[in-house]
């Protein structure tokens, strides 16, 4: 999952689209103009007699006015206003295009970002259908999705480069970010406003999926957490209960609700942990549950000192909860 | 009780009782006597009461340049700490100590007051006088920015850095996720920098307008005093936003107040309002003198006079005016209105035409010209590369959409660093490379300079330019590090290697500006043959700057002496004579037109900037801890600023026997 | 050609003047412009505030309006003695001038303590709210102003009577006097604002 997509100019949904044609136009009048003033340069330094600091300065313009050269550089400011004037209204045209997108029959989220993991809500129709998790998004590909954007602590921004444009999350307030994902596939995203110590470890994920593969996944997040096998799945969720874990993290189906951490009732479907910044494998949960700070220093998640089994049995317990 | 019997009796002219006045030119015993006036006292203690405008800003000068240098390793650390995705040479809480105090530096450290101290420096000489006004004011300054700009550094070797960017956005900044004193240290640098701006500012505008040549009319200054003036103005409306915003940043963690709390009714989006509202006009404070250095480099190089000198100066002002309707368009990732937002994407992209009006000049000068490649002018070529390179991706990033994209990503830091190095930066240096003879008498190495450039020009370039790509494949700005993988990786490489060779310019210069200082070719007054004022005294400039003040007949004097009348009429004046040379009197000339108007008496060396500076530094830093500083700390400097003004009996005695009423 | 030399001899030019043409006028005149631009961010942060709250003021009353309008006035009152002294001062007038600066100190006495009482009539600390924070700021500012003003003039008054004296401290009185015009004209905007927005519906 690490290598999802994360291109500004490998768009694949209308949003980073509209912004990749603007960019193409841009870059081409820029590189254009860039070009004809090296040019211009080169040349007056080419043609141009040498001297020393010895030779007598040329006066003849004083009190003289230069036509020729006046006109040239009135022609080429005009020529720059134009052009600048043509990108302002491609820039508008841009906007206006951004602002149509077609939000008939949205999925809605609600996502609050935190100090360094983002927390996300399904809002459905029937309240009791809404469901939450943490890092990672599913989409139906093809269908609109309305973000809602709060922030529980300072400011982030909420950026997947392949899909849209950032908008900030900022205490306080509300923001909205619609986007629509018109191809499967693996997107990255990274909190893009300087948020703390661990704002570079603070990624997530789009999975845009058809329609029946979403449904499967939603339905599937809908559902509590079942009762844990006998043995090591039983125990690692009494060690759950009894450590520090069930403080800030809820896993729905238990007593555990607490809301400071990600919901990590459905923690084994997730591809990524602690907001991307690591693998979901075994291996490295234990490491993250061991000790955060070895990973994302500064983060507010304590190390959990357990003995082998007791890990093994928690970590065996977090798998199952798919 | 003379003085009051005399302020008793008719004012007008009274017989000036003889005393050694100007005029005669050097090694005249009135010249002497000029030098021994203007010249500072020996000793620690006369160094540190000095006000002469020349001791001022080169130690300004270099004071700001340690800064560079300091910012510039700081940088040089982050890169290597993101040589490599996941490197552990420097963890999170370390590196953004690093970034802050990076941007810090250089934007409040260095950009503004290298600009300052060099025109403080340049100006009088340029202006055709020997001081800049307020010169104690001027010696103030400079000992706020270096007490604040100390206190930073202090705060960093102690390990406790403001560590939440230059820009330390609310809630991040606040008392409930900054806790400690870090980023109150920063709030107040600010306050002592932007004072010490702020003061420069009225030096600036005061020298420019008032303490001319005569015949230096307003349309015969030369440019680089046109931009310095429009940037002091700006100075004045654009710094007082960020001091408010930082003070009431120290008392949202210091008292209590709730500017930022949105619990309380405040707003964190207020804070980016007033920051952004000065930080717009912050990097045009940078770059308008850099302008000013090109206006001046350009013509000596091409050896005729700049094309379209008119333009050039309403360029400036368009672009002053402009730069304080943009700064929207650091926050277009905010819920904002749309509307709005797209005025200043207009208002973005429309302040080029005022840049493009002075590029297309200076183009044309050097077109019509005969061109001598000599240091500073490959610094002012390499602007027109860099710099323009960094206006068009500016012009990218004021589109709503495009900027939604690129936005707090690398695309962004390579984007300032092409217009402020490109735009500053480069010309500062040739700004060195064409003023050091001037300043100290000795030519620069031409051969070291070259290298100098091509090092900076291809180091700056390798390091910058991968950074757009890094920003379009979606790398955020002020990241520790980054995982492998994401195609950030040699990109990352190639920056850091840049960064060494800009490390290596960095140290030639260095290496070429001390060595030059004892085995430099001596320089002579012009030896750029230029046409400004201040070639035509010595190199270095005697502590009076002219042992005759020059009457001006053109905007080159120097290319256009006084010239015998064609009709036969009155011979034109060619030097000012009758001001005092045993005491320091200064000519001030009307502002339009600079006609001689008055003789104003100029302060003695003192103690009393010095003093008032410690005194301020003691109420700023202790106001940082207590409220309560602020009561009690304005009783020394109130003290200090009372001696300061308070004139002494012996120079009254001195100024009256020289008065003459209105 | 280049012409001969020739001397133009500036030693019967005044070595002092009053208005523009005196350099601290423009150094007064930089000062007038920073600070004005502070109380106008500073107005500009309150009307900010104010369009993001849903009622205004928060959580108190609208100022009392008695110490603040009667402030005014005393404010307004004081350009007199202030207008006499520059007179005075640009006659060279010395008696007269320490005269009316005396009296300028007595209206500085009244409104300083008139502005005490109007920090109680706000009826909010500056660390209630927003609102408190905002308007203790630009009464603040305000008063900060007034206590630099009184102090230069003060100094200025003593000076005047202590010696040493010449024809530029006569320049210094002029100045100040601007500087008190400022002080009390950049009020109006800010009594407006902290008195008379919060009425506004």
């Amino acid at each position: 999952m690490m290598d999802a997509l994360h291109d500004v100019l490998a768009p694949f949904g209308p949003q980073a689209g509209h912004v990749r044609g603007l960019w193409t136009l841009t870059l081409a009048v820029c590189t254009v103009v860039f070009a004809a003033v090296l040019a211009a340069l080169l040349v007056a330094l080419l043609r141009a007699q040498r001297a020393g600091a010895e030779s007598a300065p040329d006066l003849s313009s004083l009190g003289r006015p230069e036509p020729g050269r006046r006109r040239s550089v009135i022609a080429a400011v005009a020529a720059s206003t134009l052009l600048l004037l043509a990108l302002i209204a491609a820039s508008i045209f841009t906007d206006r295009a951004l602002a149509r997108l077609s939000t008939d029959g949205a999925l809605r989220l609600e996502v609050t970002a935190h100090q360094w993991w983002w927390e996300v809500r399904y809002v459905e129709p029937q309240v009791a259908d809404s469901f939450m998790t943490a890092n990672e998004i599913h989409v139906p590909t093809g269908r609109p999705v309305i973000v809602t954007l709060k922030a529980d602590d300072v400011i982030h921004s909420f950026w997947v480069p392949s899909l849209a444009g950032k908008k900030d999350l900022i205490p306080g307030r509300t923001a909205t970010l619609n986007f629509r994902a018109d191809r499967d596939g693996i997107y990255r995203g990274q909190c893009a406003e300087f948020c703390g110590s661990q704002h570079a470890l603070m990624a997530f994920f789009v999975l845009a999926e058809p329609p029946e593969r979403y449904a499967a996944w939603a339905a599937a997040q809908r559902r509590t957490a079942g009762e844990p096998a006998e043995g090591q799945p039983l125990r690692g969720r009494e060690i759950f209960m009894r450590s520090s874990c069930a403080m800030c993290h809820a896993i729905d189906g238990t007593s555990a609700q607490a809301v400071r951490g990600p919901n990590l009732t459905h923690l084994a479907s997730r591809g990524t942990l602690a907001a991307g910044s690591l693998a979901n494998t075994p291996e490295d949960l234990r490491r993250w549950i061991a000790d955060p700070q070895q990973v994302k220093p500064g983060s507010y998640m304590p190390a959990t000192r357990l003995s082998s089994e007791d890990m093994d049995a928690l970590v065996g317990y977090l798998q199952t909860l798919r | 009780m003379n003085d009051e019997r005399a302020m008793q009796q008719q004012p007008g002219r009274t017989p000036a009782p003889p005393h050694l006045k100007d005029g005669p030119g050097p090694g005249s015993p009135e010249a002497a006597a000029l030098d021994a006036t203007w010249r500072d006292p020996p000793g620690l203690l006369g160094w540190l009461a000095a006000v002469n405008h020349k001791a001022i800003a080169r130690r300004f000068i270099v004071t700001t340049f340690c800064f560079f240098v300091a910012g510039g390793l700081l940088a040089f650390v982050m890169r290597l700490q993101l040589a490599r995705p996941g490197a552990r040479l420097v963890g999170p809480d370390l590196y953004n100590q690093l970034f802050t105090m990076h941007g810090s530096t250089m934007m409040f450290l260095f950009a503004v007051p290298v600009m300052q101290a060099v025109a403080v420096y340049l100006l009088p000489l340029m202006l055709g006088t020997r001081s800049v006004a307020f010169p104690r004011l001027n010696a103030f300054a400079y000992w706020i920015f270096l007490f604040g700009g100390l206190m930073l550094y202090a705060v960093f070797a102690l390990g406790a850095a403001p560590d939440v960017g230059w820009f330390s956005y609310v809630p991040l900044a606040g008392p409930d996720y900054s806790p400690g004193k870090r980023t109150d240290f920063w709030a107040q640098m600010i306050t002592f920098t932007e004072l010490s701006a702020l003061l420069e500012a009225i030096v600036v505008i005061t020298t420019v307008f008032k303490l001319r040549a005569p015949g230096m009319a307003l349309n015969r200054i030369p440019l680089f005093a046109w931009a310095m003036l429009v940037t002091a103005f700006m100075v004045l409306f654009a710094m007082p936003a960020v001091m408010l915003a930082s003070t009431t940043l120290i008392t949202d963690r210091l008292v209590g107040t709730h500017f930022y709390n949105p619990a309380e009714g405040g707003d964190a989006v207020l804070w980016q309002h007033l920051f952004w509202f000065f930080g717009h006009p912050e990097v045009y404070l940078i770059f308008l003198p850099g302008l000013g250095f090109l206006s001046a480099i350009i013509p000596t190089f091409a050896r005729r006079p700049i094309f379209g000198y008119t333009a050039m100066v309403l360029a400036l002002i368009a672009t002053a005016f402009l730069a304080f309707g943009l700064w929207v368009h650091h926050m277009f990732a905010v819920n904002l209105p749309e509307l709005g937002k797209s005025f200043f994407t207009a208002a973005s992209m429309l302040i080029a035409i005022p840049s493009a009006v002075q590029i297309f000049c200076w183009i044309a000068t050097l077109c019509s010209g005969r061109l001598d490649f000599k240091t500073p002018l490959l610094f002012a070529l390499g602007f027109f590369f860099i710099l323009v390179l960094g206006g068009l991706t500016g012009i990218m990033l004021a589109s709503v959409p495009l900027d939604l994209q690129v936005h707090d990503s690398y695309f962004v830091v390579a984007h300032l660093h092409y217009v402020l190095i490109g735009g500053a930066v480069f010309p500062l240096f040739g700004a060195f490379y064409y003023w050091y003879p001037k300043i100290t008498g000795r030519l620069m190495s031409e051969r070291l300079g070259r290298w100098n450039f091509w090092l900076f020009f291809v180091g700056f370039n390798v390091t910058f330019f991968p950074m757009h790509l890094l920003g379009l494949r979606g790398m955020p700005r002020r990241v520790y590090t980054y995982q492998a993988g994401l195609g950030w990786d040699t990109l990352n490489l190639v920056a850091t290697l840049g960064s060494w060779i800009i490390a290596l310019s960095a140290l030639l210069f260095v290496v070429n500006a001390l060595r030059s200082l004892r085995r430099g070719a001596p320089a002579g007054p012009n030896p750029w043959g230029a046409g400004t004022l201040e070639w035509a005294t010595e190199s270095p400039p005697p502590p009076c700057n002219f042992h005759a003040i020059p009457v001006v007949h053109g905007r080159d004097p120097l290319w256009e002496p006084p010239r015998a009348a064609a009709d036969g009429g009155p011979p034109p004046f060619t030097h000012v004579g009758g001001l005092a040379a045993h005491t320091r009197e200064l000519l001030a000339t009307t502002v339009l037109d600079a006609r001689p108007d008055l003789r104003v008496n100029f302060p003695d060396p003192t103690i009393w900037p010095l003093v008032s500076a410690l005194a301020v530094t003691v109420l700023f830093i202790g106001s940082i801890f207590t409220p309560w500083a602020v009561v009690w700390g304005s009783i020394p400097i109130a003290i200090a600023l009372t001696a300061w003004f308070w004139p002494r009996r012996a120079e009254t005695a001195v100024h009256l026997r020289l008065e003459q009423g209105p | 050609m280049t012409a001969p030399r020739r001397e133009l001899d500036v030693s019967a030019l005044p070595s002092y003047a009053f208005g523009h043409r005196s350099l601290m006028w423009w150094g007064t005149f930089g000062l007038i412009a920073i600070e004005g631009t502070i109380f106008a961010i500073a107005i500009g942060a309150y009307l900010y505030l104010r369009s993001q709250a849903d009622s205004w003021p928060l959580g108190a009353p609208p100022p009392d309006l008695l110490w603040g309008s009667a402030n005014t006035l005393i404010l307004l009152a004081s350009i007199w003695p202030n207008q006499k002294a520059k007179r005075a001062a640009e006659a060279r007038d010395l008696v007269r001038t320490r005269g009316w600066l005396l009296v300028c100190l007595l209206f500085a006495l009244a409104f300083l303590v008139l502005r005490g009482f109007e920090f109680a009539a706000l009826h909010t600390r500056w660390d209630h709210n927003a609102y408190g924070s905002v308007v203790w700021t630009l009464l603040g500012l305000h008063t900060v102003h007034l206590l630099t003003d009184t102090y230069d003039t003060a100094v200025l008054d003593v000076l005047l009577f202590t010696g040493p004296m010449e024809g530029q401290r006569f320049v210094d009185v002029s100045e100040n006097a601007l500087y008190w015009y400022f002080v009390v004209f950049s009020w109006l905007p800010i009594y407006a604002v902290i008195y008379g927005v919060p009425r506004l519906h």
